[in-house]
């Protein structure tokens, strides 16, 4: 089935819940080379006045965009992705964090979709403006 | 902030070779579960000539440029103080393992508001053909003693 085939505003096309620790976050520093000492020291994120140790900002944009690319299942690619960074994802040492990311069709074009993405720990959204534009193959 | 900064060129950082297993640690680590950042087999067979690098995967060769920007003397950017404000991914193309990445940093805005500074810059991505393949555009937010 092509990519745009019965799809419609408002349509929801993925979901899925991203269960974040400590962890994650290394991983994510060694793959990115991003090592700031904000994304795994709770003494470095305390001294500069953070409520505790975030996620990188760039692993949430890196992961928001996944359920998007299953849905595609290779119907498609993306070729544009923005996000703002509105709110922090505080990560805690025992329980984490857990993303949860919903994915609706905003705009239908000729060649492919605009796709905004809501990403949300409990009530909070955490980006804004986090639109992808999907082109089919 | 040195407002003199738009206008400045910077030179093309040295080519990143993207390799194969560096998309797939880059996979795992944005929790990507798709076939064709994996498996070559599914890339081919969606057409490409190697795994797919995940869409925030040039954030790795912008960081070289970013860090240029950082480094000039008189740019007035204390680190500590920088937070990413907004990312934005406009691709031509797929990155796909084998290509061979060259980046070119662009100073577009600064503004200053409220104490804050917000620096917008941009890095375009060629491949070894000189074709475009993906622009990497950030903004940081420098923020002002006070806050």
């Amino acid at each position: 089935m092509s990519l745009l085939d019965g799809l419609e505003v408002g349509q929801v096309v993925a979901e899925r819940a991203f269960p974040l620790t400590r962890d994650t976050l290394v991983r994510y520093a060694g793959a990115s080379g991003d090592f700031n000492p904000i994304h795994y020291r709770d003494d470095v994120a305390a001294a500069v006045g953070l409520p505790g140790v975030l996620a990188h900002g760039m692993l949430t944009m890196g992961f928001a965009v996944q359920p998007v690319i299953d849905w595609l299942d290779a119907r498609g690619w993306v070729s544009d992705y923005q996000v703002r960074f509105t709110r922090p994802v505080v990560v805690d040492p025992q329980v984490g964090a857990v993303v949860t990311v919903t994915a609706t069709v905003a705009v239908l074009e000729d060649a492919g979709a605009r796709i905004d993405l809501s990403a949300k720990v409990g009530e909070q959204t955490v980006l804004g403006k986090a639109q992808v534009r999907v082109t089919a193959f | 902030m040195n407002p003199e900064l738009t206008e400045r060129a910077f030179a093309p950082t040295a080519p990143y070779r993207v390799g194969r297993e560096k998309v797939r640690e880059f996979a795992r680590a944005v929790l990507a579960t798709a076939p064709l950042h994996y498996d070559p087999e599914a890339a081919r067979a969606a057409g490409f000539a190697d795994v797919v690098a995940p869409p925030t995967f040039p954030i790795v060769i912008a960081e070289a440029t970013l860090q240029q920007l950082l480094a000039e003397p008189d740019a007035g950017i204390d680190f500590s103080r920088v937070v990413h404000g907004d990312q934005r991914f406009t691709y031509s193309r797929p990155v796909v393992a084998g290509d061979e990445l060259t980046a070119t940093l662009r100073v577009t805005s600064i503004k200053t508001l409220g104490g804050n500074s917000m620096v917008t810059s941009e890095s375009a991505m060629t491949d070894a053909s000189g074709a475009h393949v993906v622009t990497s555009i950030s903004t940081l937010v420098i923020r002002g003693d006070e806050s």
